[in-house]
């Protein structure tokens, strides 16, 4: 198959280019992540983040065809002869396929997530019912790959200012979770013209997500609170 | 590269943020100590996310149960290899680390009247081995590992706790007066700069080394670094033959089913469909140890009745389950099968195949997270400023072959002890730094030298895949001595070849050729040590079976293996068969 691939070194490019790599796939060869393995192995110079090979650690995000993906989840199988390949949109490059993702954890950790609750922990767990629990399901599954953030429009042009899909995702798990206890805190760190509303559902997040997730229904859910708290 | 290392100073340096090194550096960001925590991937990309089936504490929510049903599983489960004191100090504070776990945010799966969910596993049972499964298993759906993972980090966050993303280490510094650890170097991928990080102590979290297998479970980054930092620092590696093969691998993929698919009620099958582990293991069945039913796999596939047209795999069967209970409690296992396996676990059984997945053998440390060394007739002889704690530490509380979920509990008992110990050693006689030794860095500045002037030699790929091969071959899950000697010398092949490696790529910026040249050299320690120690131990015990002495010698083998890179030696200690307040257990055969 052929790999068209973004190729970017600040050390002597002047400015990106493509490169085309012919690899040759064996019947082991499952997965997008193993023809990228291939071309490297032609081409150390290749520059690309991987880690557990299968969607679970999110070091592999990157734009596959237009569309932003997992290479490890992406089935050779499932995709043309012909790959074109570039890092994830609206982020610094580092090199390659490898983008600077300091911008989306600042956003990550701007919604303090973590739970809190403020009175002495008990001797044992704090109960929560299968119910409560349930809140959390496709919610504390985010791998944090950016995946979402990325192919959002609203985040591409106020990355500084609006908190993007993933961020906002992990807000409203915390929000959902019945031992956390900061909740108004939480919508008061929201509610601002850019930090949340620059949301407009477009839903790239949710078409984009590797692991089935809905951001915009997490965000939906958080504008419903803050309607509901306002009147 | 003649100029000065850059030097940076801090109380303590972690190195790694996976499980246990998250679990310590919030011990050490806790008490305000200046720490840097090390990682070459963004802490939740750590290999523990992939960890799916649960964590081990007797909290009795569905079954009774208590630790000492605990302890007397991991040291029935360890092959009589573990060390006594140690287990007991685990299962003693498990119930407390998983309830701390949750208090932080861990979003556990949970029973009716509000607590943990609680799954049966391999090996573990009530009132000391009998047929009754314990349910022990402290479950978020199976995602246990991304669930755990992501929660510690979070409280770091709260704790600002001070992160090095994307920095490998390098080697150690140790002052040659006493061989205190003193620091070390470490590579900043982004710019390709190399620094001192100068501390008065430093904890090793950097996890297994699994991918010196060809099959592995393990993700790319389990390279075994700290293992190879610390066998060129002189420090020995313990225990390194007991590699465990989980029992399901995604046959040809090597990606994990967690053995919580079994636990939830699945089983695996043979060709004639027949549920083969009846016969293996009558009481356990399935929920035999791993060492146990990877062996039966193996057996059944030799004997021609694996599945498949090469006839080289057993299926693992879960379809009865429901959707209801697959959804609900495996919902990443139906992903991976349905995505690595082409086959939807709702209607149809898994290929699977025993696949190497954990190291129990390590950086040998005592229960407190101290790295201990063995000199003259003492072997805990405590190395200055130097802790280990996880997958790369050899406690050893999982001596032969670990029970399911007792890693991830590994992970927070012995991450927050080794914390709680750096805290105690750096506040109660606090000193200042030690002087660095004139040679700082020295090995380091060597090593890269070589690989920038190198301009022809061996692919760093090519040498990766033939010790991947090798090991493959030589050290599986049964073991040959033709094979294991005729392996050793097939490493030392491989380890010649490795300092003959080169890189095209010169580049300072996150630079991954020169990262996986670096890599190499700690793969080759490791693979090295676990071949040699194979090879010698003349026995079979736990993941360690020998077709040529198919039983365990407690006489002449219940013992611990010490290599040491100088010299490819061997030495030995004893087993601590003495817990800290009850009875010892005494070894007896092992079935289940």
């Amino acid at each position: 198959m052929k790999l068209s691939i973004y190729r970017y070194n600040p050390e002597k490019d002047a400015r990106p280019y493509m490169q085309d790599y012919e690899v040759q796939l064996e019947h082991s060869d499952r997965m997008l992540l193993d023809a990228l393995i291939k071309a490297k192995a032609q081409d150390d110079s290749l520059s690309f983040r991987r880690s557990c090979r299968e969607g679970v650690c999110g070091s592999d995000a990157m734009n596959i065809n237009g569309k932003n993906g997992l290479p490890c989840i992406t089935k050779l199988a499932d995709l043309p002869q012909h790959v074109t390949l570039r890092p994830l949109p609206g982020q610094p490059v580092v090199r390659d396929l490898i983008v600077d993702m300091t911008q989306f954890f600042k956003q990550y950790h701007s919604i303090q997530p973590y739970v809190v609750n403020h009175e002495a922990p008990p001797e044992r767990e704090r109960l929560q019912s299968p119910a409560q629990r349930e809140e959390l399901n496709g919610l504390y599954e985010c791998i944090l790959c950016a995946c979402c953030s990325t192919a959002c429009p609203s985040f591409w042009w106020n990355p500084d200012k609006f908190v993007g899909p993933a961020g906002l995702l992990q807000a409203y798990r915390f929000i959902a979770d019945s031992r956390d206890q900061d909740t108004a805190a939480r919508l008061d760190n929201l509610e601002d013209p850019y930090r949340l509303f620059r949301c407009h559902s477009i839903m790239n997040c949710v078409d984009v997500c590797p692991k089935g997730l809905n951001p915009t229904r997490a965000i939906g859910k958080i504008k419903d609170l803050l309607v509901k708290r306002s009147v | 590269m003649s100029l000065a290392l850059p030097v940076r100073k801090y109380d303590a340096i972690v190195v790694g943020a996976g499980g246990s090194g998250m679990r310590a550096s919030l011990e050490l960001a806790r008490a305000g100590l200046k720490t840097a925590v090390l990682t070459k991937v963004f802490p939740t990309r750590s290999h523990t996310v992939a960890a799916q089936g649960g964590i081990a504490a007797p909290l009795a929510n569905s079954t009774e149960d208590n630790w000492h049903w605990h302890m007397y599983d991991t040291v029935k489960g360890s092959d009589y290899l573990g060390d006594q004191d140690a287990i007991e100090y685990m299962c003693r504070r498990a119930n407390e680390v998983v309830v701390e776990l949750e208090h932080m945010g861990m979003p556990f799966d949970r029973l009716e009247n509000g607590k943990i969910y609680q799954r049966p596993f391999g090996g573990h049972t009530q009132d000391y081995g009998s047929a009754k499964m314990a349910m022990r298993a402290c479950a978020a759906a199976d995602r246990t590992g991304h669930a755990m993972l992501h929660t510690l980090y979070q409280q770091n966050l709260r704790a600002n706790t001070q992160f090095l993303v994307e920095w490998m280490a390098l080697d150690l510094i140790r002052d040659p007066q006493d061989g205190a650890v003193v620091g070390v170097t470490a590579l900043e991928m982004e710019t390709g700069e190399v620094s001192i990080l100068q501390a008065k102590a430093v904890l090793f979290a950097t996890g297994g080394a699994g991918r010196i297998y060809a099959a592995s479970t393990n993700a790319f980054i389990n390279t075994g670094d700290g293992l190879g930092i610390a066998a060129r620092a002189g420090v020995p590696l313990q225990d390194m033959e007991f590699w465990q093969f989980h029992p399901t691998g995604v046959y040809g993929a090597g990606v994990l089913i967690t053995e919580g698919v079994r636990g939830e009620g699945g089983y695996l099958i043979n060709k004639d469909g027949e549920r083969f582990m009846e016969r293996y293991a009558p009481n356990a069945k399935d929920l035999a140890s791993r060492d146990v039913v990877s062996r039966a796999m193996t057996t059944e596939i030799k004997e021609g009745r694996g599945c498949g047209p090469e006839a080289d795999h057993v299926l693992l069967k879960l379809d009865h389950l429901g959707p209801e209970v697959i959804n609900q409690r495996l919902p990443g296992i139906r992903e991976i099968a349905i995505k690595f396996a082409n086959a939807d676990p709702v209607r149809e059984p898994v290929p699977v195949v025993p696949t190497v997945h954990y190291q129990m053998g390590g950086i040998p440390t005592n229960y407190l997270g101290r790295v201990v060394v063995h000199e003259g007739s003492n072997h805990e002889s405590i190395v200055p400023g130097f802790y280990a704690a996880g997958e790369c530490a050899c406690v050893s509380v999982h001596g032969a072959n670990r029970l399911g979920t007792n890693s991830l509990l590994d992970l927070l008992v012995f991450g927050k002890a080794s914390g709680e110990q750096v805290v105690k050693d750096l506040q109660t006689s606090p000193k200042p730094h030690r002087n660095l030794p004139k040679d700082a860095g020295e090995q380091t500045r060597a090593r890269l030298a070589r690989l920038e002037a190198a301009g022809s030699g061996e692919r760093v790929a090519d040498v990766f895949a033939e010790l991947r091969r090798t090991m493959q071959a030589h050290c599986g899950v049964f073991r040959f001595p033709d094979d294991l000697a005729k392996g050793v010398e097939r490493m030392k092949a491989v380890a010649e070849r490795a300092a003959r490696v080169y890189i095209q790529d010169k580049a300072r910026t996150f630079n991954t050729a020169r990262v996986e040249a670096l890599e190499l050299d700690n793969l080759v320690e490791t693979a090295m040590s676990t071949i040699v120690s194979a090879e010698a131990r003349k026995e079979s015990r736990g993941a360690q079976a020998r077709a040529d002495f198919p039983e365990r010698d407690d006489k002449n083998w219940m013992k611990h293996t010490l290599w040491y890179k100088e010299g490819n030696r061997l030495a030995y200690k004893p087993v601590q068969l003495k817990p800290f307040t009850v009875e010892a257990f005494e070894p007896k055969a092992r079935t289940y």
